[in-house]
């Protein structure tokens, strides 16, 4: 009787892979299927990258299916379209409405008066995150949930062609790997063609965006962006295999780790899921939803960066931490 | 004030041989924390110290170091500064301005070349260097006749990843010809793509013979870059039809032809990019002490801080900190916010001319259209 099914969830794998060593340590022989439609144009380059798994594997092509998609089928790629758009502006909006909750925080995190009625406030600033993003990500799912019902995956020919090719391809493979690239483009190929509906029980292995996109709740981040500073924000949610964690890919690059009230902010506004920063060579294990193993750096409730993060559950205690919601 | 090096020098032997020393010696300007010393070596009169540093005596006298032919100047420049100005050295009763010899670090503009010093904590930013490994753009010129202005040239900057089944936003840039020779243009939308710091663009260089006029609130020229240029672009290239994807920038009197363009064509421009703007007002009276020339930008500001409309929906405003026009730029911010436009103001230790304008360019691209790095996670 197989066992629950195995996830690893690796950092970045830039130009010294380690994901082929995962796949001999899973043991997984023959083919695998390769999703690398977050690298749209740049999809079928992917020479070095099936080099580096040491086994065989089949391009699932996502990115370049789905433009064979939207050529065929105007009417269903101007309803795609449309909703793209009108998810791209209501991120812009969420997105400014978090400046107006950093603004209030920091005016009233400077005021001269009882500390502890300071951290009381910085409850209710975190709540204030917790409910945009909770509330973006329900508007967003609505969105979505109108397109679906109105756009059936059967209702469109091609897209059912490639669907059930896509099925194909899988069930011939061992394992499914994700890469990372364009976590928006990603996530959208891997939902128009049902490729975790196909995947069954099979082994994944992702990385990097593709590991954002199998949890819960996929965040964008950049402690460093070009244009000086920016504040972290939900664009969707996942998945939902690996429930709970709030993955981080290129920590070194893209997060202040000595910033102790960033990430204890960040990361109480995430709660009660386990924010995990993960840089090349860090990895996760799952057996299903249980995480087996972890070599990563925890961002702690705290203010902390837990580095050598071995896996151990998160601590959330209290409403005294989160303020009324928790 | 002199400054150690002098000072070294000054108590020491005043010997051809000590002097050559002295100059094989130290980079120049001579940096050491705030101090900024100049120096000029050579027979002269006089050597004055020339510069465009508002708030500074805009002409300063070297001393000669006695025994020697040594001039030097040693003033005060804040960290991160970054000053151009020429040497005037005075013969036979007559003034030469001219670079500095002992620097080479120089800066072009359309007047030719000034020296230029870099104070403590002063880097010349590293996307401004061509980057072989980054995808290049390419660059073309393009006429239109324009029923406004008749036959007028353009230049066209296609990103390297361009593909006709996408669309673009479109950047508009005043004196883009300029902003290419003088402000590293194409490096930077090479370099900034390339990292995915900004988005893949469609940029129009535009040029004008008579810039002072037509920049300065004329409605011919609103007419054209609206109803004509942007139009006869979107005919020829897939440009994105919205307006957060139209982008009007300039800078001095290329940001008055933003703004004006924009204020004429309220909503059409969903991005502006205004660096070191003459945007010349008047509180009391209607003429300006900068002269008749800016009495169009003075009537127009003075109708714009009366009643600040919506005209965009973000705003990048830059200056520099030693440039006259800072006080508009300042009293301009505000305005712009009280509209609820999304206004983001940055200042710079630097001058009016086109190297500040270049450092600045990352920062306001990449909040005005920026590239997908945010999304991106190899």
């Amino acid at each position: 009787v197989p066992g629950p099914r195995t996830i690893a969830v690796l950092g970045p794998q830039g130009t010294t892979p380690d994901v082929g060593e995962v796949i001999r340590d899973l043991a997984i022989e023959g083919q695998v299927a390769l999703v690398r439609a977050g690298y749209q144009e740049r999809e079928s380059d992917d020479a070095d990258l099936v080099k580096a798994l040491g086994v065989p594997a089949v391009n699932l092509t996502l990115h370049a299916r789905g433009n064979e998609v939207f050529k065929a089928a105007s009417d269903f790629t101007a309803a795609y379209t449309a909703r793209q758009q009108r998810l791209r502006y209501m991120q812009g909006f969420y997105r400014t409405r978090l400046d107006g909750i950093e603004a209030a925080a920091r005016t009233i995190s400077l005021r001269y008066v009882d500390p502890d009625l300071l951290e009381q406030e910085e409850k209710v600033s975190v709540d204030q995150y917790r409910h945009m993003d909770n509330d973006h990500i329900e508007r967003c799912q609505a969105v979505k949930a109108t397109f679906d019902r109105a756009w059936p995956a059967d209702k469109v020919d091609v897209l059912t062609k490639h669907r059930r090719e896509v099925r194909e391809l899988i069930e011939k493979s061992s394992a499914l790997v994700i890469a990372g690239g364009h976590i928006a483009s990603l996530l959208n190929r891997l939902q128009l063609f049902d490729v975790l509906g196909a995947v069954g029980e099979k082994p994944i292995i992702a990385w990097s965006a593709g590991a954002m996109v199998l949890t819960d709740r996929i965040v964008l981040f950049h402690d460093f962006p070009p244009y000086g500073s920016d504040i972290a924000q939900v664009l969707d949610t996942g998945f939902g295999l690996i429930p709970g964690y709030v993955i981080l890919p290129d920590a070194k690059r893209r997060i202040d780790l000595t910033a102790h009230a960033g990430i204890q902010r960040f990361a109480r506004r995430m709660a009660p899921s386990t924010c995990v920063a993960m840089d090349h060579g860090e990895r996760m294990l799952f057996d299903g939803t249980e995480l087996r193993f972890a070599r990563a750096t925890r961002l702690t409730t705290t203010g902390a960066a837990e580095r050598e993060w071995s896996g151990e559950p998160s601590k959330f205690s209290t409403p005294h931490l989160f303020g009324v919601h928790i | 004030m002199m400054s150690a090096a002098i000072e070294v020098l000054s108590k020491g032997p005043k010997t051809k041989e000590a002097v050559d020393a002295f100059i094989a010696a130290n980079t120049f300007p001579i940096i050491a924390g705030s101090a900024c010393t100049f120096v000029w070596r050579g027979e002269a009169e006089a050597v004055h110290l020339k510069h465009w540093v508002f708030g500074l005596p805009s002409s300063q006298n070297l001393t000669r170091l006695e025994g020697t032919d040594i001039w030097h100047l040693t003033i005060q420049l804040p960290a991160k500064s970054r000053v151009e100005y020429k040497l005037e050295v005075v013969r036979n009763g007559k003034g030469e301005w001219r670079q500095d010899p002992l620097n080479h670090n120089h800066a072009r503009d359309p007047f030719g070349a000034n020296s230029v010093a870099h104070s403590v904590g002063y880097e010349v930013p590293s996307w401004i260097h061509e980057d072989k490994s980054a995808a290049k753009g390419f660059v073309d010129e393009i006429w239109i006749d324009s029923n406004t202005f008749g036959r007028r040239g353009f230049g066209l900057y296609i990103p390297a990843r361009f593909q006709r089944t996408r669309t673009y936003p479109v950047l508009v840039v005043h004196d883009g010809h300029d902003y290419m020779r003088y402000a590293s243009l194409n490096n930077i939308l090479n370099n900034l793509i390339d990292r995915l710091e900004i988005a893949d663009a469609i940029v129009v260089l535009t040029s004008s013979p008579d810039r002072l006029r037509e920049y300065a609130d004329d409605e011919r020229h609103a007419k054209f870059v609206t109803e004509e240029l942007v139009p006869y672009v979107q005919r020829l290239l897939p440009i994105t039809d919205e307006p957060q994807s139209r982008c009007l920038m300039g800078a001095s009197f290329g940001a008055v032809a933003s703004l004006s363009t924009a204020y004429r064509y309220p909503g059409f421009y969903g991005r502006l990019l205004l660096q070191s703007g003459s945007f010349a007002f008047t509180d009391i009276g209607d003429r300006n002490h900068r002269g008749a020339l800016f009495d169009r930008i003075v009537a127009m500001m003075n109708r714009y801080r009366a009643e600040p409309t919506v005209m965009s929906e973000r705003i990048f405003v830059s200056v520099g900190m030693y440039e006259s026009l800072i006080y508009e730029n300042r009293s301009i911010v505000p305005v712009l916010m009280s509209t609820g436009m999304d206004v983001r103001y940055v200042e710079a230790r630097d001058g009016h001319n086109w190297e500040n304008w270049r450092d600045r360019l990352r920062d306001g691209l990449s909040w005005l259209l920026p590239g997908p790095f945010l999304h991106v996670y190899e």
